[in-house]
C-alpha cells in the first residue's frame, strides 16, 4: 500500500539513481528538475484533454442525451480526434490585427495555467516545487492571465472582442480580492503558506478536521469556488465569452491552435482551482485505503463535476449584477470570515462553534437584505375569460 | 466603424464617444438573419435600429402569380416553426372570399392542429430565450423532446413534419386516425408533467429573475398604439385574445381562459407564455375527446382537390386573421375572378411587434437586448416574408 | 356593431366635408387628405377603434391604394376597412404614424413595395430592398433585371474597381446597349387552368 502511495516518487528516485551510475552528478540535478517539468508538461495537457470529453460527457447526460461515443470506446479517443482538427485548421489572423499581441496572447495565457501546477500538492511528498510561499505563487501567477486576455481582445480589432475584453478585465479584477481574502483564514489558522502545511495541518480524526467543516472554513469554500469559477470565464459568469451575446467575445478572432490554447488554459485553470480548493479546504491528499493522489484526483474532479454542472444548468448573470454580486455581497462576507477566523483561533470548545456560526449567519442574513434588490418578485397573473 | 463624438454627460467637461456596432445578420441569438445597428455608451444601448430584409423572398409578389391552392405550401415557410397556424389563417382568408362552408370535423381537427402547433412553438420559444440567458441548450433540448413527439404526429397526419402544407380551402387534406388521435391524448397526459419539470429550474430561478424581471418594459398603452398582439401584448396586461374577440373557426365552444400579466417585463412574457400552453392543452383534450364523426372537406370543394388551378372565387377581398402562437396572423387577400389573387398579403406579427423594439432597449444594456429580442419571438420567415 | 352604411354616414356627419364612397364592405376616403380626421375620429370617437391591424399598399392599374383594418380592443368589435387612393406617379398619402404606432413599419413596407410616399413619417426608408435599390417590386409593371446577364453601366462599374470583365460578357453587354435593350428577367408563366 506504501509503494502505491508513493509510485510516483519512488520510479523518480529509481530513474535518477539508475542514471547516477553512468553520469555526473550535475546532470542527474539537471534530470531531477526535467523529470518533473515533464511530468506536469504532460498532465497538464492530458488533463484537459480529458476534462473536455468529460465536460461534454455530462453535459450529454444533463441534456438528455448521450455525449461523445462514436471515437473509440465511449468516445475516449476524442481528444485526440479534436486535437487533430484543432492542428489542422487554417490560423486565420485578421487583416488589421495587431500581429504581436495576436500572437503572443494565447501563449500568454498558458503559461500561468502551467505555472501554477507547480504549487499543487498531488499526494504524500508529491508537490512538484514545494515552495514555503505556495499560496502567495499561486495568487499571484493566477492573476497574469488576465493581461493576455487584455492582449486577445484587443488584438483582434473587432468591437466585439473588445467589449469581451473589458467584460473579462473588470471581472477578473473585481473577483480576485474576494479570491485572496478568503484564502486568509486558512492561512491564518494553518499558520503558512505553504500548500503542504495546510494540507498537514488538516490531518487527523479521519477527516473531520478539515477546513470545510468549520463555520469560517464553510463559507470561505464556498466563496472561494464561486470565484474560482468566475477566474476561469465559466458559467454562470461566462460573460467575457458571451456566446449569445458577442459571439465568443475575447477569442471571437482566433482560430486553429490558438484557440485551442484558449480552450487549453481555460480548462487547465478550472483544474487548478479546483485543486487548490481541494488543497485548502477539503484535505488535500488525505484519506483512507486509496493512495493519497488518487483521494486527490477524486476531490478535484468532484469539485470539477459541480462546475460543468453549473454549465449545463444556469442561466449567465449580467455584468453589472456580477459586479455586484462581487463588490457588495462576496467581499464584505469574506472581511467578516477572516474576523470570525479569528475568534476561532483564541476561544476553545464549544463556545467557538456558537460564536463564529452565530457570526457568519448573522452576516450573510444582513448582507442578503441589503441587496435586496435582487430577490424574485411575486408576480400576480390574472385570467380572462 | 464609425465614431460619433459627442458630450453625454453635462456641459461638456468630459467627452465620450459611442460605439457603433451591428449584431447580427450572422449572429448565434438573432434567431435568423437580421441585423441590429445599436450605438452604444459604454454598455448602455442609446439607440437601436432592426435592419431587415435578408430573408425577403416577396412571397406577395409569388402569390399573384401562382393560384390559390399553390400558395398553401408557400404559407408554411412563413412562420417556419408554426406551418398549421399559417395555414389556417390563409384558408380562413379564402373561404371567407368564396364563401366556402368548412365541415365541423374539419373545424375540429384544425382547431387540434392550431393548438398543437401553439404548444411546440412556445415551448421552443422559451428554451430559446434560455439559449440567448446563457442556459447552453438545456432547456432546448429539455423543450425539443416534446417537439418530438408533436412533430412526429404532423409527420403522420399530413406526410412533413414542419412543413406541413395539410388546409385546404373548404377543409384539411387528411383524415386524423383513431390511432392518432389516441397518440394525441397520450401526449396530453404527459405534457402537464413535463411542463412542471420545466418549470421547476425555470420559474424560481434567481439568476433568471434578476435577469428577465423589469428588463424591457412595455406599457399597455404603447403596446395598443403598436399594433402588438400575440403573448406580447397580453403580458402587458391588455386582455385581447383574437380566439375570444373574434370567436372564428368554432373556439366559443371551447373553454379556455386568457392569462394575461401586469408588468409587461421579459419575465411576463416568458410566464404568460407558459401559462398559455397550460390553456392550450384544456383545449386540447375538449377537442379529442369531442371530436365528430363526418366529412373533412366541403362538398363544393372536393372536385377542386383534383384541379386546383381551376379554383376562380367570385371578384372581392377579404381579410381574415388568426391567433397565430406569435400574435395576430392576417391575410390579405383580393380576387379579380381569375385562378391568380390580384392582391396577397400577410400581416405578419413579428414584423409588427418590432416596432416597438428600439423604445424597449433604450438605456439597458447590450446583453439586455438580446433577451429583449427572444421575448419578442420573430421568425425571420415571416418578418421577411 | 354598425353597418358600413352607417358608419359611412356617422362619419361624414362628424367631419364635415370629406365624403366616403362605399366599396363592397370598405369605406373609400376620397380626398386623402382628410385620412387624418377620419382617423382621430375612429379612434378618439365612440367606436374606439384604437388598433389598427393592417396597412398594406395594392396596385390596381390606373391608381394605388393604401388599405387600413381597423379593430377595437377595448370593445372586441370587427373590421372597419379604410381605403384611399393615389395616382401612379406621384403617390402621397398623410401617415398614420402619429396616431398609431404600428403604422411605422408597415408604411415603411408599402413605400418600399409600391413607392407610395407616407407624409409625415418620422423615418420613411426601404425596409426589405437595399438601400439604393430602384424600381417597386410590387407594382404591376415592375420589370426584374435578370441577375446573370450584365449591362454596360455594370460592366463600367466592375471595370472601375479593377475587375476584368471576359470578352463573351462584354460584348453581350454591348450588344444589349445597341438594341436599346435592358436585361430583363423573364416573367413566370401563368400558371395554365387544368
Amino acid at each position: 500500500m506504501e509503494t502505491l502511495d508513493q509510485i510516483f516518487v519512488l520510479s523518480k528516485k529509481g530513474i535518477l539513481d539508475f542514471l547516477g551510475t553512468f553520469l555526473p552528478e550535475w546532470v542527474v540535478t539537471l534530470a531531477c528538475v526535467a523529470i518533473t517539468i515533464k511530468a506536469i508538461a504532460v498532465l497538464g495537457p492530458v488533463t484537459m484533454m480529458y476534462l473536455t470529453l468529460m465536460e461534454r460527457k455530462v453535459i450529454g447526460r444533463m441534456q438528455n442525451r448521450i455525449g461523445p461515443n462514436r471515437v473509440g470506446k465511449w468516445g475516449l479517443l476524442q481528444p485526440l480526434a479534436d486535437g487533430v482538427k484543432m492542428l489542422t485548421k487554417e490560423d486565420i489572423v485578421p487583416h488589421g490585427a495587431d500581429a504581436v499581441s495576436h500572437f503572443l496572447a494565447p501563449i500568454l495565457i498558458v503559461i500561468p495555467s502551467l505555472l501554477a501546477f507547480a504549487v499543487i500538492p498531488f499526494g504524500r511528498g508529491m508537490t512538484p516545487v514545494d515552495l514555503n510561499v505556495g499560496v502567495l505563487f499561486f495568487i499571484a501567477v493566477s492573476s497574469t492571465t488576465t493581461i493576455a486576455i487584455f492582449m486577445a481582445s484587443w488584438g483582434s480589432r473587432n468591437k466585439f472582442s473588445v467589449l469581451g475584453g473589458m467584460r473579462s478585465a473588470a471581472q477578473m479584477i473585481s473577483y480576485e480580492v474576494p479570491m485572496v481574502l478568503s484564502v486568509v483564514p486558512v492561512i491564518l489558522i494553518a499558520g503558512s503558506l505553504s500548500t503542504n502545511d495546510i494540507v498537514l495541518a488538516q490531518a487527523g480524526w479521519g477527516g473531520l478536521k478539515w477546513f470545510v467543516f468549520t463555520p469560517w472554513g464553510f463559507f470561505a469554500f464556498i466563496i472561494f469556488f464561486l470565484c474560482g469559477v468566475a477566474e476561469c470565464n465559466r458559467s454562470p459568469f461566462d460573460l467575457p465569452e458571451g456566446e449569445s451575446e458577442i459571439v465568443a467575445g475575447f477569442h471571437t478572432e482566433y482560430s486553429g491552435m490558438k484557440f485551442a490554447l484558449f480552450y487549453m488554459a481555460e480548462f487547465m485553470n478550472s483544474f487548478t482551482v479546483s485543486g487548490l480548493a481541494a488543497t485548502l479546504f477539503l484535505g488535500g491528499w488525505q484519506g483512507p485505503f486509496l493512495p493519497s493522489w488518487l483521494w486527490f484526483f477524486l476531490k478535484t474532479y468532484a469539485l470539477i463535476f459541480v462546475m460543468i454542472w453549473f454549465r449545463g444548468t444556469l442561466p449567465r448573470i449580467r455584468v453589472d449584477q456580477l459586479m455586484g454580486l462581487a463588490w457588495k455581497f462576496l467581499m464584505p462576507l469574506t472581511l467578516v470570515n477572516i474576523l470570525a477566523a479569528g475568534l476561532w483561533y483564541f476561544t476553545e470548545g464549544a463556545a467557538r462553534w456558537l460564536i463564529t456560526a452565530s457570526i457568519l449567519a448573522g452576516s450573510f442574513w444582513l448582507l442578503t437584505k441589503l441587496n435586496r434588490g435582487y430577490t424574485p418578485e411575486k408576480r400576480v397573473y390574472l385570467f380572462a375569460e | 466603424m464609425t465614431e460619433k463624438t459627442f458630450s453625454l454627460h453635462g456641459a461638456g467637461d468630459m467627452d465620450t464617444q459611442t460605439l457603433e456596432i451591428n449584431i447580427g445578420p450572422q449572429h448565434p441569438s438573432t434567431h435568423g438573419v437580421f441585423r441590429m445597428n445599436v450605438v452604444l455608451d459604454g454598455e448602455t444601448i442609446v439607440s437601436l435600429k432592426p435592419v431587415m430584409g435578408y430573408l425577403h423572398r416577396n412571397h406577395e409578389q409569388i402569390a399573384e402569380n401562382m393560384s390559390y391552392t399553390g400558395s398553401m405550401p408557400y404559407t408554411d415557410r412563413l412562420d417556419y416553426f408554426n406551418s398549421m397556424s399559417n395555414n389556417f389563417g390563409y384558408a380562413m382568408a379564402v373561404e371567407k372570399l368564396a364563401n366556402i362552408e368548412v365541415p365541423e370535423r374539419a373545424h375540429y381537427i384544425r382547431i387540434i392542429m392550431a393548438e398543437l402547433t401553439r404548444l411546440v412553438n412556445h415551448v421552443s420559444v422559451i428554451g430559446f430565450l434560455l439559449n440567448d440567458l446563457g442556459a447552453f441548450f438545456t432547456p432546448v433540448l429539455y423543450a425539443f423532446r416534446e417537439r418530438e413527439k408533436i412533430l412526429d404526429i404532423f409527420e403522420e397526419v399530413a406526410g412533413a413534419r414542419m412543413m406541413c402544407n395539410y388546409l385546404r380551402f373548404g377543409g384539411v387534406k387528411y383524415d386524423l386516425s383513431p390511432e392518432v388521435l389516441a397518440r394525441i391524448a397520450g401526449i396530453l397526459k404527459k405534457f402537464p408533467k413535463f411542463l412542471e419539470e420545466f418549470e421547476t429550474l425555470l420559474t424560481k430561478n434567481e439568476i433568471l429573475c434578476m435577469r428577465c424581471q423589469n428588463v424591457g418594459v412595455l406599457p399597455a398603452e404603447l403596446a395598443v398604439s403598436a399594433s402588438v398582439t400575440g403573448p406580447m401584448l397580453r403580458a402587458s396586461g391588455v386582455n385581447y385574445d383574437i380566439r375570444k374577440a373574434d370567436n372564428y373557426s368554432l373556439y366559443e365552444r371551447f373553454k379556455f381562459r386568457v392569462p394575461l400579466g401586469q408588468k409587461g417585463d421579459v419575465y411576463d412574457r416568458y410566464y404568460v407564455r407558459i401559462l398559455e400552453m397550460r390553456e392550450s392543452l384544456k383545449i386540447l383534450e375538449q377537442a379529442v375527446k369531442e371530436i365528430p364523426a363526418g366529412d373533412i372537406m366541403s362538398k363544393k370543394m372536393v372536385p377542386f382537390l383534383k384541379s386546383p388551378r381551376n379554383f376562380k372565387p367570385p371578384v372581392g377581398e377579404a381579410y381574415a386573421r388568426v391567433e397565430a402562437p406569435k400574435g395576430e396572423l392576417g391575410y390579405y387577400v383580393v380576387s379579380d375572378g381569375t385562378a391568380q389573387p390580384w392582391r396577397y398579403h400577410v400581416r405578419a406579427p413579428s414584423f409588427i411587434n418590432l416596432t416597438i423594439l428600439e423604445d424597449l432597449c433604450i438605456g439597458q444594456k447590450v446583453a439586455d437586448a438580446i433577451i429583449i429580442l427572444g421575448s419578442v419571438d420573430i421568425v425571420l420567415g415571416e418578418l421577411d416574408r | 356593431m354598425l353597418s358600413t352604411a352607417d358608419l359611412k354616414t356617422k362619419i361624414e356627419a362628424a367631419i364635415p366635408g370629406t365624403t366616403l364612397k362605399l366599396v363592397r364592405e370598405s369605406l373609400l376616403l376620397e380626398n386623402p387628405n382628410d385620412l387624418l380626421k377620419v382617423a382621430r375620429f375612429l379612434k378618439e370617437s365612440d367606436l374606439g377603434l384604437d388598433y389598427l391591424s393592417s396597412v398594406t399598399g395594392a396596385d390596381y392599374l390606373t391608381y394605388l391604394e393604401s388599405v387600413y383594418h381597423f379593430y377595437s380592443m377595448a370593445q372586441k368589435s370587427g373590421p372597419v376597412v379604410l381605403r384611399v387612393r393615389t395616382d401612379r406617379q406621384n403617390p402621397q398619402i398623410p401617415s398614420l404614424t402619429a396616431l398609431y404606432r404600428g403604422a411605422e413599419f408597415q408604411e415603411r413596407e408599402a413605400y418600399d413595395m409600391y413607392g407610395i410616399v407616407y407624409e409625415g413619417h418620422p423615418d420613411l426608408r426601404r425596409v426589405f430592398m437595399w438601400e439604393g435599390f430602384e424600381g417597386w417590386p410590387m407594382r404591376k409593371d415592375y420589370q426584374q433585371e435578370d441577375s446573370e446577364t450584365l449591362e454596360m453601366a455594370d460592366v463600367a462599374w466592375l471595370e472601375n474597381q479593377g475587375v476584368k470583365v471576359p470578352e463573351p460578357i462584354k460584348a453581350k453587354a454591348e450588344e444589349l446597349e445597341k438594341q436599346g435593350k435592358r436585361a430583363l428577367a423573364q416573367k413566370p408563366g401563368q400558371p395554365e387552368p387544368q
